[in-house]
Order: C-alpha cells, then structure tokens, then sequence
C-alpha cells in the first residue's frame, strides 16, 4: 500500500479529481481483483459469491466502508474474519451495544494507576504531575483507537451497529471520516494506518442516510444450496459430499417452514458435525436420531414441537 | 485475469461520463441516497482495470450505490434497463440472453468512440409514485386476511352527536398533552444520582493534591418511554374508537417515540397520518387509510403481522405496547393466546383498555379475550375520560 494512498481517507473528498490518485486504484500492486479474493476467500474457509467478492474488492480500491446487512446467522462476522485472514491482518472488534460510548469505544484512562501515580507523586510539582498520569503509559485502547493506531493495516469489524444508538452512529462517521481522534489530554492521534471497516446491521434500528451513503453495501442473504453444500464441505472436510449436499437440502426446506427462529449457517455446520460424529450417512436413514440432532437447529420450544419427527422426517425423505 | 484496460482513466471519456450521471440520476429518482463522491467513485469504477469487464462493473456499482435493502433488490432491474437500453419489462423476458448486449454497450462506452455522443435509448423504467421511506419494493409488506373487506368508509367523526363528540375529543387530547407533560417531569426528577464518574473525578482532584474531594457523578441515561398503540377499528367499537384515536393523536404529537397502529381485518400503520398537526384532518387520513372498518375483526391475524413485521422495529426495552379491543375476534382464539405471548416476550408491558369493562355486569368471556387476558399486564376501562386519566400513573411507573 503506497504511503500517498494510505494517508488519504476515503472521505477527502477533494482528492477524488487527482488523476494520479485514479491511476494509483489501478496501479497499487496489493489491490486484489475480485477472482483473486474469491480464491483467497475460498482458500481460508469462506465461501462468497461474486457480488462479495467485487465488494471487498472495492473497498480497498474505494477506501470506503463495506456495510453487511441481512438477517441473524447469514455469515455476517464471518466475512470479516475471513477478510482478516485473507489479508493476513489483524481483527480488531467492536461489539456495538445500547449504551455504548467513547469509553468503551475509543479510549479511556487507568484511573486505578493513575489514583496510584498521583499518591506516589504527592509533594511534586502539580503540574508535572498531572503531565505524567495523562500520558500514553496511563492511556488504554479500545477497539477505534487501536484500529487507526496499528502500524499494520488491520480489519476493524462494527457488529451489530444497529445496536448502538443514534448518537454513536454520527461519532463513528467522524471517525471514520477523519481517521484521528483528539483526546484533550493529550492532543490529536492520526491515523497510521486506515484500517479496513466492516459494518454489520440486522435491522433493529433503522440507519441513517448519511452513514448508508458513505458505505460500500452487500445486502447477504441464506446461501443457496449449492454455497450452503460448498460451506459445509469447506468447514468439514471429512464430511460425505453427499450428505453435505442433503443437509443443505434439507436445510433450505427447514428455513421455509414457519419458523419463530429462522436457523443459520452455523446451526448448519454445528448439525452437521453432530451428524457426522454420530455416524449417520444419509439424513433419512433414522428419524429419531435426526430429530434428536435438531436441537443444533431448532432454538426455541415453538420450533422444537412444530417440527415433529414426522415433519422432519418428511422433509429428509423428499431431500435424499 | 487481464481485462481490458484503458491508458488514462481520466479519459473515459465523456459519452460514458454523461451515461453514468444519467444513470445516477435514474437512481435518485428511484429513491438511491448517491452523492456526488459516488458518482466520482463510480466513474473511477468504471475506468479501473479490473473492474473495467461488463460482469464485474455491475455488481460494483451496486455495491456502491445501494444503500439499503429495498435498493440493493431493485438495482438488477435498473441496471439492465438502463444500460440496455430496455424497459423493466422486456428485460425481464429475454433475462438470460442479455450479457452480450449489456458487454457491448459497456464496451463501445469505454473506449469513448464518438457514438455515445447521442443519447441512449429511452429508459422505461417504471418509476413508482413517491412511495413513503424505504418500503418501495414492488412486493412491499403484504399484510392480514385478504378476505372480503367492506369497502365502506366510515369517517370517524360522524359517530355521534357531533357537538358533543368535539367536546370529548378536546378534552382527550387536553388530557393526552398534560400526561405526557407530567410523564417527562417525572422522568427527570428520577435520573438524578448514579454512580461515580472517574474521569471527572480524578480530573478534579489533581487542584487538591489527588485527593478526590469533588466527586464527580454520571447520570444514566434516560431513555424515554416508547409507545406502542394498537387500536381496534372495527365496527363494533366505532364508538370508541373516534374519542380514543383524538386521544391518541395527543399523546403520539408530544411523546417523541410513539407508533400507532389501526387493525380490523388487517392491520395498518398509521404514526404518519397521526403525526399530522391538525387533528381533524389526521382522523380524515386515518378514515382514507383504515378502509374496510367495519368488516369484522381479526385481533390474531392483526397481531401476527405486527409481530412479524413491525415488532422488532418499533420495540425496545422501554416499549409499553396499548391496545384497545373490545376482544371480539372472529379468528381462532388459539392463534391470538400465541401472538400475545410473543408479544409479552419482547415489551415491557402490555395494556389491554377495553371500553366494556365499564359496563355492568361485564365479564371477559369472550373466547378472543379469554385467550388474550393471560398476557395482559393491566386491563382497564376506557370508556371515559377519567378512565383514560387514570392510566397516567401507571406509565410513569414502567
């Protein structure tokens, strides 16, 4: 990554016109095509269909933010994980939550060391003093800071930001458009590196405009049953790759029965290592074991007496 | 993996240039949020290497354009038609043969020959009228029974002795604004104390020597309660219904966070047409959009859809969920018994008002009720003002 691009914040917004900075989209020999990072997705255990694989390609062409939106259990946080170890970078995660602030998002002092320093210190002069305790040795990282102050491009992954509330949202697009943080203290911390941001939303609350407008968005859905197959062979290597291909099947089906939790994928992975360490190797082959098995699937009592063994065992006979 | 690839990006020229802005433009006109660093980013897409093939350029200009669910579903369709030229429709019909056409346009674009001079080919892409936030999608949010509705539509304010019926609607309202009044008072008074904020603590003991002599305090945040109201439309609480929804409309223009919603057969949502500063005219919306009063009601099917659709958008922690019913339901009462159950699950209290209480002799028998009552936090009367009145403790208790 040349130093030029990297100090350039995909929100300068006046750099866009630099002929030079569009000739470097093309020329930047770590930028990866989309073909390369499917490979490469592939190759450390996730499976994504095209459309991903030209978003995240994008995102370091663009500089900006990729947003990931769809419902509980559809791989979101995985496409970061993957992401970071396709890059080889570090994940560095932000766990949204109601209530969330700068403290727990940005930086906070050891008050406990510092309370000590202070006492350790009494009868030095004031000033020096208080110049020591808010110095770097007192300062401890969360997860924004320690994002832009790696000297390695890291991942940073914002799960669930839905979740936090509307006045972290417009403090994570400062962030994310300046890429430094002042803290008073101490003065402004630039950006050493621009880390590579990845949202993830499913819906509780709706986004604003300007955050959607900034991001690069893949909305992901359930894989299809050849992905979902694909998944669980990468996952399972031992697996059976016919077995894997009825429990996607079978999955897809369970997914369109009126479901108060609709099961994800990885339910479907756990269900088929459970399927596997039992021994089954057809899923039709004995119902009760496969109803037995569905509590890897099925997470609520409703669900649990909707799909009886008849039920399920219908559904394995029409998919095997 | 070589694409063709241009000399200077800058140079896409200006057909493609021009292309682009249209189809941005066509976009924002389908309700896209695209700014200018888009477009800008979209053309440098368009020239970069590896984006520069026909099959990758799509998906990347959806990834950046989109910035919703609704959007990212309908870019297919805008795309096709814009870019070959052809309606919605016919690009429907010759789905699967249509990359050639679509490599072409891009590529005669690209290499910026003067052909792109002249306009494309007319768009007929089929604009939807301005459809409200987001819910543009051509399949929408199907809701209810799709059984015969009565298509009569009753105006709310024609009840009953019209003077008499202003007088009670002024006074429900009156009586909305002063509890919300009292509400918020209430709140502030509560969210004194908390625990010690270190910071600022430690901050300030560094005047005294590090001994934390100010104590510094943090307040927790308030957070408002939310209200959720779903109000029983049908024929057999007309009566009610006209006082309440005034009432209603009161407390949904002062409490920042509230939702209402109309069920009779179906169920519709109605914050918007509450929101409107006027009242008598709300209740005009409400009597266009709750078409089919009057047709019986559906209390279970009603409050399936909300579980299903709205729920999780209008829920939170601090969500007190209303609902007015008199608890004649012509559904099954099993279905209503599970859907109240789900919904005492996700808030914080569920009041059911059913206007009959106040009758002598009322007892809750009817199966719908029955079925319902168990999940029902409080159940009170509201057939009177004072009944109304009488709740304003209890929501500043949740």
């Amino acid at each position: 990554m040349p130093a030029a691009k990297s100090a350039r914040p995909w929100s300068a917004r006046a750099d866009r016109d630099d002929p030079a900075l569009l000739t470097s989209y093309r020329s930047d020999p770590t930028m990866l095509d989309r073909q390369t990072i499917a490979d490469r997705l592939a190759a450390v255990g996730y499976v994504a269909d095209g459309a991903l694989a030209t978003a995240l390609a994008l995102m370091d062409m663009l500089s900006r933010p990729l947003l990931l939106e769809g419902e509980a259990g559809v791989g979101k946080t995985e496409v970061a994980k993957a992401l970071a170890a396709l890059h080889g970078a570090e994940l560095i995660r932000l766990q949204c939550h109601e209530g969330l602030d700068r403290s727990d998002a940005l930086y906070e002092w050891n008050y406990q060391r510092q309370l000590l320093a202070i006492k350790a210190r009494e009868g030095a002069d004031a000033a020096a003093t208080e110049a020591h305790v808010f110095s770097e040795t007192y300062l401890l990282e969360r997860p924004l800071l320690a994002a832009i102050r790696r000297t390695d491009r890291p991942v940073l992954l914002i799960d669930e930001i839905d979740r936090a509330d509307e006045e972290f949202e417009a403090f994570l697009l400062e962030i994310l458009s300046d890429f430094q943080v002042t803290i008073p203290e101490l003065g402004t911390v630039r950006a050493t590196s621009i880390p590579r941001v990845i949202l993830t939303s499913n819906g509780t609350r709706e986004l604003s405009d300007a955050l959607r407008r900034r991001c690069l968005y893949h909305a992901l859905d359930f894989p299809d049953v050849d992905r979902e197959a694909r998944i669980i062979l990468a996952r399972l290597p031992d697996i059976d790759v016919a077995l894997a291909l009825q429990i996607a099947r079978l999955m897809e089906r369970i997914r369109k029965e009126d479901l108060s939790k609709v099961p994800g994928v990885a339910e479907t992975l756990d269900w088929a290592a459970a399927l596997v360490g039992l021994g089954v190797a057809r899923v039709d082959a004995d119902r009760e074991v496969l109803h037995a098995t569905l509590s890897c699937v099925l997470k609520t009592r409703e669900d649990r007496a909707r799909m009886s063994p008849e039920v399920i065992a219908r559904l394995a006979a029409k998919v095997a | 993996m070589t694409a063709p690839a241009l000399e200077d990006p800058a140079d896409i020229g200006p057909a493609a240039r021009r292309r682009l802005s249209g189809f941005v433009r066509t976009l924002r006109d389908n309700g896209f949020a695209i700014g200018l660093a888009e477009t800008r980013d979209g053309l440098a897409v368009l020239a970069a290497a590896p984006f520069g093939r026909p099959a990758t350029v799509k998906p990347a200009l959806k990834a950046l354009f989109c910035g919703r669910r609704s959007d990212f579903d309908r870019f297919d369709d805008l795309f096709d038609a814009y870019w070959q030229g052809r309606g919605v429709k016919a690009s429907v019909a010759v789905s699967g043969t249509s990359p050639k056409a679509s490599q072409r346009t891009l590529r005669t674009l690209q290499q910026g020959t003067g052909s792109g001079g002249e306009p494309g080919p007319a768009i007929d892409v089929d604009r939807r009228p301005d459809a409200p936030d987001g819910d543009a999608s051509p399949e929408g949010r199907r809701e209810g029974a799709t059984r015969h509705e009565s298509l009569a539509r009753t105006d709310f304010r024609k009840i009953a002795d019209p003077d008499e019926l202003a007088l009670a609607h002024a006074l429900a309202e009156r009586l909305a604004r002063r509890m919300r009044a009292r509400l918020t008072r209430r709140d502030k008074a509560s969210a004194r104390g908390g625990g010690l904020d270190l910071r600022g603590t430690i901050r300030r003991s560094l005047s005294t020597g590090g001994t934390p002599l100010r104590l510094v305090r943090r307040k927790p945040r308030h957070k408002p309660l939310r209200l959720v109201l779903l109000v029983d439309a049908s024929g057999s609480m007309s009566l009610y219904t006209g006082v309440f929804l005034r009432f209603v409309h009161g407390v949904l223009d002062q409490f920042r966070e509230a939702e209402a919603f109309l069920f009779h057969t179906r169920l519709v949502h109605v914050s918007d047409a509450l929101r409107e500063k006027d009242a008598a005219r709300a209740l005009d919306r409400l009597g266009l959009m709750a078409e089919g009063v009057g047709g019986g009601t559906r209390i279970g099917d009603s409050l399936a859809t909300f579980n299903r659709w709205h729920a999780a958008r209008v829920i939170h922690s601090r969500t007190c969920v209303m609902i007015l019913s008199d608890g004649y339901d012509t559904g099954e009462p099993e279905p209503l018994g599970a859907e109240m159950a789900a919904l005492g699950r996700r808030c914080r209290r569920i009041v059911w008002l059913n206007p009959m209480i106040g009758w002598a002799g009322y007892e809750p028998v009817a199966r719908g009720m029955a079925a319902a009552l168990p999940h029902v936090d409080l159940f009170a009367p509201a057939h009177t003002l004072d009944s109304l009145a009488a709740l304003e403790p209890y929501l500043a208790r949740i």
